[in-house]
């Protein structure tokens, strides 16, 4: 068991698979840093520091520093993959898919399916996402509603130290596209990390805390305010289960129906506006399969329909927070 | 054409107004006083200057990441920008925005982009919008060396040539795309505007640390575009002062090479002693000048400060619909 960061946990397991498996390559931009410098290579090791060390061990081969092209990058992934390679493309802040959103949408989620299922593309495409660093409107979104809205896709959203490890090995054995999404108000948080060989397979929901009155679910950031708010309710004697969904798609359909039908109340979090996102679609899930053990209406809390607002106050009011998500739980106990 | 005493006088103004506000703001997130991503584009004064001294209200011009030199040379209120990077609801953007995202459409200036690359299509645009008009008008792009590897700049310098848009692609060399040099992310690791001209287009080249330079350079290419030539591509080579972000320790950058470009490549420095050695001012008229700048940049930091903050009812303001 060893305590480590985030952003630690992303670079160390990328590190192991690299050792692994020479099939594994890094690309993105600035993920070596300084290339054409007099500082020399490596003097950034990405913005992130989730590949610093990666091109000294391995080389301008298999950790490539490229322009500012997002959608060469995430291309190239996708041709690495049919071409039995195993990339792993970072995008620096997930807001800058939308330069890239071709590759993504009608390449590499598509290829397998539309070649008749004789390819595959274990394209893995990391990126920083989310709120909170007054970044605004282009360096702060949640694009994971969309991205688990496209057949062809694995979604992933660790919210610990521990949960990146497991996925991301996944991710490695796994044969097809994954977005592999990470909050960037995550990456300096430190958790323990199990030694040994382990991994986390997709679709498997990991219940934080237990509860008989209430059913609430989240991802990434979010999974934290949930508990600061189960644990608030908890005070006052109220008894919750937290539910990090770990990956949107594929969805832990039976961790969410299983936990309703014994709370009969529901509150899902989303960082992204809730219009057609994951939170609707959850609710909908729900009303559709747990229809007679709903005691109350779903309450969802989300972000609000508008871009993410720069100033303080302003993305502070934008951000699901404990004290909204406590809120809505009390709306939903105080039903009936 | 020599300039006037008074172009002079406000070409050194809007310069000195850029690089004091810059300075300002390196010390004030030092010290936490400002939130967010900010992108200082101190050092390339000259290029935004000498550009936009030649446009009027009806010339469009779409920026960058490292938008506030570009912002204040169009005419973006300096008052209204720093409220605008404190995140007052009284800023430019009615802090929506930030720094990333400054915009004034009232004086033709389209935006700061946040996304390296949007710029150019967006400028294409505009362009052709002038070119409907009829009027003679301009757009222009400023990209670094980080958005010429984009594909939608790629993309947006063709469509301009294929469809005679006159839009003005202003490249702005400072060696860094991000943390990373020109030598290895430019491919041709000649220039940018060899590409340009691979695209069809004329082009001219200039040192961006002399605003003489880039101002002759802008009227000579200005007039070509203003006669319905079609678009028309610039390189100016120039330094950036500060990192790529604020808070970038900067490992990149050589030993010594930051006082190396303060000392030999500073644009404003190089005005006046041009301008002092020709007779063409004093340097009185230019120490006058600088104290005036100082203390309007510590009025602006001073409004900011006390600017009224926004509210959360002001999330959904200026959207068509909240659910």
């Amino acid at each position: 068991m060893a305590k480590m960061m985030y952003r630690d946990a992303v670079r160390s397991t990328i590190f192991e698979a690299m050792e692994r498996d020479d099939r594994v390559v890094v690309l993105g931009e600035d993920v070596v840093g300084g290339m054409g410098t007099a500082g020399g290579p490596e003097a950034i090791g990405g913005i992130w520091a989730t590949s610093t060390g990666l091109y000294d061990r391995f080389g301008p081969d298999r950790v490539i520093d490229t322009p500012i092209s997002e959608s060469a990058i995430v291309g190239a992934a996708g041709g690495l993959a049919l071409a039995g390679k195993k990339p792993i493309a970072e995008l620096m802040f997930a807001d800058f898919i939308g330069v890239s959103l071709d590759q993504i949408w009608n390449q590499i989620a598509k290829f397998r399916y539309m070649f008749g299922g004789k390819s595959t593309c274990p394209a893995i495409i990391r990126m920083a996402y989310g709120g909170g660093f007054n970044a605004a409107a282009q360096h702060s979104q949640s694009v994971h509603h969309f991205l688990t809205a496209m057949p062809g896709l694995k979604v992933v959203m660790p919210s610990t130290p521990e949960d990146v490890r497991g996925l991301l090995r996944e991710a490695l054995r796994g044969d097809d596209p994954v977005i592999f999404l990470e909050h960037k108000a995550l990456y300096g948080v430190t958790g323990e990390v199990p030694d040994g060989d382990w991994t986390i397979p997709f679709g498997h929901a990991r219940l934080t805390r237990a509860g008989q009155d209430l059913t609430l679910v989240a991802t990434g950031l979010m999974v934290g305010r949930c508990e600061a708010a189960a644990d608030a309710l908890a005070k006052d004697g109220i008894g919750c289960d937290v539910l990090d969904l770990r990956t949107t798609s594929p969805l832990d359909e039976e961790a969410i129906l299983d936990s309703v039908e014994v709370t009969g109340r529901l509150v899902v979090v989303d960082e992204a506006p809730q219009r057609c996102s994951l939170a609707t679609d959850i609710s909908a899930l729900v009303a559709q399969k747990a229809f007679a053990s709903l005691k109350a209406p779903i309450e969802m809390v989300c972000a609000p329909h508008s871009p993410v607002p720069f100033a303080l106050e302003l993305e502070q009011a934008y951000l699901p927070s404990a004290g909204k998500i406590e809120a809505a739980a009390r709306k939903v106990l105080g039903y009936r | 054409m020599q300039l006037s005493r008074e172009q002079m006088l406000q070409a050194y103004r809007r310069m000195k107004i850029i690089r004091e506000f810059e300075e300002r703001l390196h010390i004030e997130i030092a010290t936490g006083a400002i939130a967010g991503f900010t992108h200082l584009y101190c050092g390339q004064e000259a290029v935004a200057v000498g550009v936009c001294e030649h446009l009027d209200t009806d010339d469009k011009i779409v920026s960058t990441h490292r938008g506030h030199g570009h912002c204040l040379a169009k005419g973006c209120d300096v008052d209204g920008m720093m409220k605008e990077i404190w995140g007052s609801r009284e800023g430019l953007c009615k802090g929506k925005g930030g720094s990333m995202h400054i915009a004034d459409v009232d004086v033709g200036m389209l935006g700061a982009n946040g996304i390296v690359g949007a710029g150019a299509p967006i400028a294409v645009g505009a362009a052709l919008a002038a070119k409907l008009d009829g009027k003679g008008k301009v757009s222009i792009t400023f990209s670094g060396d980080g958005a010429c590897n984009q594909g939608t700049t790629f993309e947006a310098m063709n469509m301009a040539v294929v469809t005679k848009a006159p839009c003005i692609f202003v490249f702005e060399n400072n060696h860094y795309s991000e943390h990373t040099g020109f030598e290895y992310a430019v491919g041709t690791q000649l220039d940018i505007a060899s590409r340009a001209e691979a695209f069809g287009m004329k082009v001219w080249r200039a040192d961006g640390t002399d605003f003489f330079a880039v101002h002759e350079t802008m009227r000579d290419l200005l007039v070509y575009v203003r006669a319905g030539h079609g678009p028309a591509a610039v390189e100016f080579d120039t330094e950036r002062f500060f990192g790529h972000f604020e808070g970038d320790p900067q490992r990149y950058r050589g030993e010594g090479e930051l006082d190396r470009i303060r000392e030999t490549r500073d644009c404003l420095k190089k005005f006046r002693a041009s301008v002092v050695s020709a007779k063409l001012l004093t340097d009185a008229d230019i120490d006058a000048i600088d104290a005036e700048v100082l203390s309007q940049i510590d009025a602006a930091v001073d409004a900011a400060r006390a600017a009224p903050r926004p509210t959360p009812e002001d999330v959904l303001a200026d959207v068509y619909v909240a659910y």
